[in-house]
C-alpha cells in the first residue's frame, strides 16, 4: 500500500537504551559544584492577607537564602496567558499551598527542618471551594464576577426545537479532579552568571513557556535566558504549566545566593501544591425524535479552575468544543464556563476538558437510548457525524469518516452482542453482575482554532560531521516517542536509516521554538514540520551540485560532509503555514476548529461484586482511527496507557479535598491502577487517509482518555440497571446510587 | 558493623553491589536509596514517592526484591544488592533490558529500572509464568505511562528467550 521504509516500523526508541540500563540522567540524578537545594514555604490557609512572616529565632538564618515577592526583579507573576498568577504572594494568599516565600541551603535535612520553623500569620478571608459556591457570588474571589472565561457555540435555531421533539432528556452528569500523578515528581536546577544571565534545567513539556515566564519575572532579554529539559519521567500535561513556576522559584534562589540551587518536590507537596483536571459538571436538555434522532439541545458546560486562570481558558475551549461528541446537532447552543475557587490552579491533564464534557456527551447518550427505548448502539449509529455534515462549531467534516463501520468491528472484536445476552441472562442470579457498554468519541488534533497560526512553530534540521542528520524542535520526550517518530519521519523524508537521524537536546539555546508539547500536536504539525526542513536540506545539497537527483544514503552523507567542509554548517528551517480556506472565527467560535479529528469506538465489560460493590474493569476494546500509525508499538503503548489512566479517571481516583486542599497527597491514599487491576486492554486500529498530518498522522496522544470513563459507567449502568451520573465512582458512591435506587 | 570511631552518629558499613565489594560511612536510618544514589553514584534506582508505594526505587537484596527507600541503611550491612546498573554486561543488554526496549516497555523510563528489577524477581521465581503471574509479580511497581500491557509483554518475551522451546 505504501512505499515507506521506516514509517509505520516499531523502530527501537532512541532514548530507550538509556532507560533500561539506568543510564538516562533526571534532574534529581544531577549535581553542580556549589548548589544549594531549594524549599518553598506556603499557604496554611485558603484565603486571607499575611500580617507577618517570623523566623525562629533558634535558627541560624544568615546560612540561607531566603527570598520574597520584594526579591523579584522583574513582574511577579508566572507569565502564560493572564498573567494574573503571581510567582510568590505578596500579602495575600488565594488557595492552600500557594507559595510566600523561599529558602536556600546546602543541606537538604536542615532545609526541610528550616521550612517549618517560619510561621506566618495570617488574616483569613472567607473562601469558596465549589462551582456552586462560586457561581452564587457571595465572595468574589477573582475578577467582578469569580468567572475566568466564557464561550458560546450556537448553530441553527435550538428555541424551535422543543416542540418538534418526541421527547426531551435532561441530565447532569460531574467529574472530579484527577493527578496526573507522573513517577518522577516535578523538578529543576537553575543557576545564575552575571553575563550569561540565568540556565534552568528541568523537567518538563514546554521550554519556551518557561522560557517566557523567566524573562518576565526576571526583567532579562532573550538570550539571557536558556531552558534546558532533561530526561522527563512523564507529564501528561503536568509538566506544562507548572515548570514555569519552580523554574522562577530556583531562578530567584540562584539570583539570590549566587550559587546553582536545586528544587526537587516530594511525593507530598506535588501532589498537593501543583495542578490537576479540572473538576467539571455538565448539564444537557436534549430534544429527541421517536426514532431517537437528536434534533438539538442546550449544554452547559462549568468547569473549576482554581484561584487563578492559568491555563483554564483553553482546557474550557477544548471541553466546550467537544461537547457535542461524535454526533450531528442540527441545532445546539454550548454554554461554556471556568469559574474561580479557592484550591490550587488546575491546569493541562491528557484530554484538556474533552474527557469531563465527554464523559457527559457518552453518559447521556446512554440515558437517551433509555428514554426512546433503543439500545445504545442505535442511539450512536442513527446520530453519528457523517462526510459532509457540520460539527457544532459548523467545521464540515471532510475526512472519509465512517463511525457506522467503526462501531460494526468493534462490537465485533469486542463480542459485545454475546455478551449482552449472556449477562442479562446469568445477572439474574448470584452476586457479581456483568455489564458492557460503549463509548463513541473524537479528539481534535493540534492547537485549538488559531492557535497554530498564533503559535507559527519552527523546525529546524542540520547536517553533522559524520554525514547524518540532527533535528532540531524544543518539542520534548516525556514518554511518548517524541524524539523516535521525529527521528522516523526525519529518515524517511531524507531517505536515510533510522540510526543516521538523532535529535538534539530541547535547549532554547540550540533549538528553534517548534511549540509546546501538548495538544497531541507534535507527530502531526511538528512532524510534517520536520520533513519540510528536511526536504529542503535535499534541495540545498542539490542546489549546490553535491547530491544528485537520485542518490544513495551514502551520497547523501558525502554530500552532507561536502557541504560541510566548504560552508561550516548545513541547516534547513520550516516555519508552520497554515492551510489554505481555512477558517475560524474566534468572537463567535465558529469554525474549523481542528485540522482533523482522531475517531474512537470504545468498549468496557466491567463486573461488580454486590458484596463489596466494587466494580472491575474485566475487559477493554479500543479501537480507534488515527491516520496512519507511523509506530505501532509506540501507539499501542499511547493507547493502552491513556486508557489505563482513564480507567483511574472512572473508578479509583479521588481527590478527598478540605477547604481547597488535597487531603490524600499521597501515593497510599490516592490510588492508581496497579498492574493486577487492569483488565486486557486490546487496541485496534483503522487507518484512513488525512492529508494533514507528517505522512497520514494525526494526534493520538489524548485520545485514550476521553472513552474509558463513559464506556465504564455505561458498563456498570447496564449491569446494575441503575443510573451513574458522576465519576470516580468508588465502590461507596456505587453503593449508595444502588440503595437510593431501592429506596424509590 | 558499626565502627569503633564512629562521630556525628556515622558508621562504617560493608555491603557488596553489583557483584563489588563497597565499604560506605552512613548514618544508621539513611535510607538505602540515599547512600546507592548520593554515596555511590548508583542513580538508575529512582525515588517516585518515598514511602514503599511506587516500586521505582526497587533493588534486589540477597535475591529479594525490596524498596530501597524503607530499607534503612544499616540493615543492608553486609547484604549482596543488585541495581539496574548490574544488569547488563558491558554492552550486551541482559534479556530483560532487551525486552524491554523492543516491547515497548520503557515509555518515560523513570520506572522502568524498578520493573526491570521486579520482573527480575519474578522471572528468577517461576521460569514460565502466566499472565496473572506476571500481573500479580509487577503489582508492587506504579508505570503511569504504558498501562502495563507492553510491560507485561516484555516479560513474557524475556521469559521465553531465557527457556529456548
Amino acid at each position: 500500500m505504501t512505499e515507506e521504509q521506516i514509517i509505520g516500523q516499531s523502530v527501537p526508541r532512541k532514548e530507550g537504551r538509556d532507560k533500561v540500563t539506568g543510564a538516562a540522567r533526571y534532574i534529581d540524578d544531577m549535581t553542580m559544584p556549589g548548589m544549594l537545594y531549594g524549599a518553598t514555604v506556603r499557604s496554611q490557609i485558603s484565603r486571607g492577607t499575611i500580617k507577618n512572616i517570623a523566623f525562629d529565632p533558634q535558627f541560624d538564618w544568615s546560612e540561607f537564602a531566603i527570598v520574597t515577592a520584594k526579591d523579584i526583579p522583574g513582574k511577579n507573576c508566572v507569565a502564560l496567558i493572564g498573567d494574573d498568577q503571581p510567582c510568590l504572594a505578596d500579602g495575600r494568599v488565594n488557595h492552600p499551598e500557594e507559595p510566600i516565600l523561599l529558602l536556600a541551603h546546602s543541606d537538604p535535612h536542615f532545609l526541610r527542618m528550616a521550612v517549618d520553623a517560619v510561621s506566618i500569620e495570617y488574616d483569613r478571608l472567607p473562601a469558596i471551594f465549589t462551582l456552586e459556591e462560586s457561581e452564587e457570588r457571595s465572595q468574589i474571589i477573582w475578577g467582578t464576577d469569580n468567572t475566568f472565561k466564557t464561550f458560546l457555540i450556537a448553530k441553527g435555531d435550538v428555541d424551535q426545537i422543543w416542540e418538534k421533539a418526541d421527547y426531551i432528556v435532561e441530565g447532569e452528569y460531574t467529574t472530579g479532579a484527577q493527578e496526573q500523578l507522573y513517577i518522577e515528581n516535578n523538578g529543576v536546577i537553575a543557576s545564575f552568571h552575571d553575563q550569561h544571565g540565568i540556565t534552568v534545567w528541568g523537567s518538563l513539556q514546554c521550554p519556551y513557556y518557561v522560557h517566557k515566564a523567566l524573562m518576565t519575572l526576571c526583567n532579562l532579554p532573550a538570550e539571557k535566558v536558556r531552558v534546558v529539559q532533561v530526561e522527563t519521567g512523564g507529564a501528561f500535561g503536568g509538566k506544562e504549566d507548572y515548570p514555569s513556576m519552580i523554574a522562577a522559584h530556583a531562578a530567584l534562589l540562584a539570583i539570590k545566593s549566587g550559587q546553582p540551587v536545586k528544587i526537587v518536590y516530594d511525593r507530598m507537596e506535588d501532589m498537593t501544591a501543583t495542578t490537576k483536571r479540572h473538576p467539571s459538571r455538565t448539564r444537557h436538555r436534549t430534544a429527541v425524535t421517536k426514532d431517537g434522532k437528536i434534533l438539538g439541545g442546550e449544554i452547559d458546560f462549568t468547569i473549576d479552575g482554581g484561584a487563578y486562570s492559568t491555563l483554564s481558558s483553553v482546557v474550557l475551549s477544548r471541553g466546550t468544543i467537544h461537547a457535542g461528541g461524535s454526533y450531528d446537532w442540527p441545532s445546539v447552543r454550548i454554554r461554556g464556563k471556568a469559574v474561580a475557587t479557592n484550591a490550587p490552579p488546575h491546569g493541562a491533564f491528557r484530554g484538556f476538558g474533552a474527557p469531563q464534557s465527554l464523559f457527559a456527551m457518552e453518559r447521556h447518550m446512554d440515558r437517551i437510548a433509555q428514554v426512546v427505548g433503543i439500545s445504545p448502539v442505535e442511539i450512536r449509529r442513527r446520530n453519528f457525524l457523517k462526510p459532509g455534515d457540520r460539527t457544532t462549531t459548523e467545521q464540515t467534516i471532510r475526512e472519509e469518516i465512517d463511525l457506522g463501520k467503526l462501531l460494526d468491528r468493534a462490537l465485533v472484536v469486542s463480542d459485545y452482542h454475546a455478551k449482552k445476552a449472556r449477562f442479562s441472562r446469568e445477572n439474574e442470579v448470584g452476586t457479581i453482575k456483568k455489564g458492557v457498554g460503549i463509548a463513541a468519541f473524537l479528539h481534535g488534533a493540534g492547537f485549538t482554532g488559531s492557535g497554530e497560526r498564533y503559535l507559527a512553530s519552527v523546525v529546524g534540521v542540520e547536517g553533522c560531521a559524520d554525514g547524518g542528520m540532527r533535528v532540531l524542535v524544543s518539542s520534548t520526550e516525556f514518554g511518548q516517542g517524541t524524539n523516535t517518530v521525529l527521528c522516523q519521519i526525519a529518515a524517511e523524508a531524507l531517505g536515510l536509516p533510522y540510526e543516521d537521524v538523532r535529535i538534539a537536546p530541547a535547549d532554547t539555546k540550540r533549538v528553534p521554538n517548534s511549540g509546546p508539547t501538548v495538544a497531541s500536536r507534535t507527530a502531526m504539525v511538528v512532524g510534517s514540520l520536520v520533513r519540510s526542513a528536511c526536504l529542503g536540506i535535499k534541495q540545498t545539497l542539490m542546489a549546490s551540485g553535491m547530491l544528485p537527483k537520485s542518490h544513495s544514503p551514502e551520497q547523501l552523507r558525502a554530500a552532507c560532509k561536502a557541504y560541510l567542509a566548504a560552508h561550516g554548517e548545513l541547516r534547513s528551517f520550516a516555519r508552520y503555514e497554515a492551510p489554505e480556506g481555512v477558517f475560524w472565527d474566534d468572537q463567535k467560535y465558529r469554525g474549523e476548529a481542528y485540522a482533523c479529528f482522531a475517531w474512537a469506538i470504545y468498549v468496557a465489560e466491567v463486573a461488580v461484586d454486590l458484596t463489596t460493590y466494587r466494580a472491575s474493569v474485566e475487559d477493554f476494546v479500543a479501537l480507534q482511527e488515527i491516520g496512519r500509525v507511523l509506530h505501532p508499538i509506540l501507539a499501542k503503548g499511547q493507547i493502552a496507557g491513556g486508557v489505563a489512566q482513564g480507567i483511574g479517571f472512572a473508578l479509583y481516583e479521588k481527590v478527598a479535598w478540605k477547604n481547597g486542599r488535597m487531603q490524600n497527597g499521597q501515593m497510599t491514599n490516592y490510588i492508581m491502577p496497579t498492574s493486577a487491576d487492569l483488565p486486557p486492554i486490546r487496541v485496534f486500529f483503522e487507518e484512513m487517509g488525512n492529508v494533514h498530518g507528517a505522512y497520514g498522522a494525526k494526534g493520538i496522544g489524548e485520545l485514550p482518555i476521553d472513552g474509558p470513563a463513559p464506556a465504564i459507567v455505561n458498563a456498570i449502568g447496564d449491569a446494575l440497571g441503575t443510573h451513574f451520573a458522576s465519576i470516580p465512582l468508588l465502590p461507596e458512591d456505587i453503593f449508595e446510587a444502588v440503595a437510593a435506587d431501592r429506596e424509590q | 558493623m558499626t565502627d569503633s570511631s564512629e562521630h556525628q552518629g556515622q558508621c562504617e558499613i560493608s555491603f557488596t553491589v553489583n557483584g563489588e565489594a563497597k565499604t560506605v560511612r552512613v548514618y544508621a536510618m539513611e535510607r538505602l536509596l540515599d547512600v546507592l544514589r548520593l554515596e555511590l553514584g548508583l542513580t538508575g534506582t529512582k525515588e517516585g514517592c518515598g514511602e514503599g508505594e511506587c516500586g521505582s526505587c526497587s533493588v534486589l537484596m540477597n535475591g529479594g526484591l525490596v524498596n530501597s527507600c524503607l530499607i534503612p541503611a544499616l540493615q543492608a550491612a553486609g547484604s549482596n544488592l543488585t541495581t539496574i546498573e548490574g544488569l547488563a554486561e558491558g554492552p550486551q543488554l541482559s534479556a530483560l533490558q532487551a525486552a524491554f526496549l523492543e516491547c515497548g516497555g520503557a515509555q518515560c523510563g523513570i520506572c522502568t529500572p524498578g520493573m526491570i528489577l521486579a520482573s527480575r524477581q519474578l522471572l528468577d521465581k517461576k521460569t514460565d509464568p502466566t499472565l496473572d503471574d506476571i500481573r500479580e509479580g509487577l503489582s508492587g511497581n506504579l508505570c503511569r505511562c504504558t498501562g502495563y500491557m507492553q510491560i507485561f509483554d516484555a516479560v513474557a518475551e524475556a521469559a521465553r528467550r531465557r527457556n529456548p522451546a
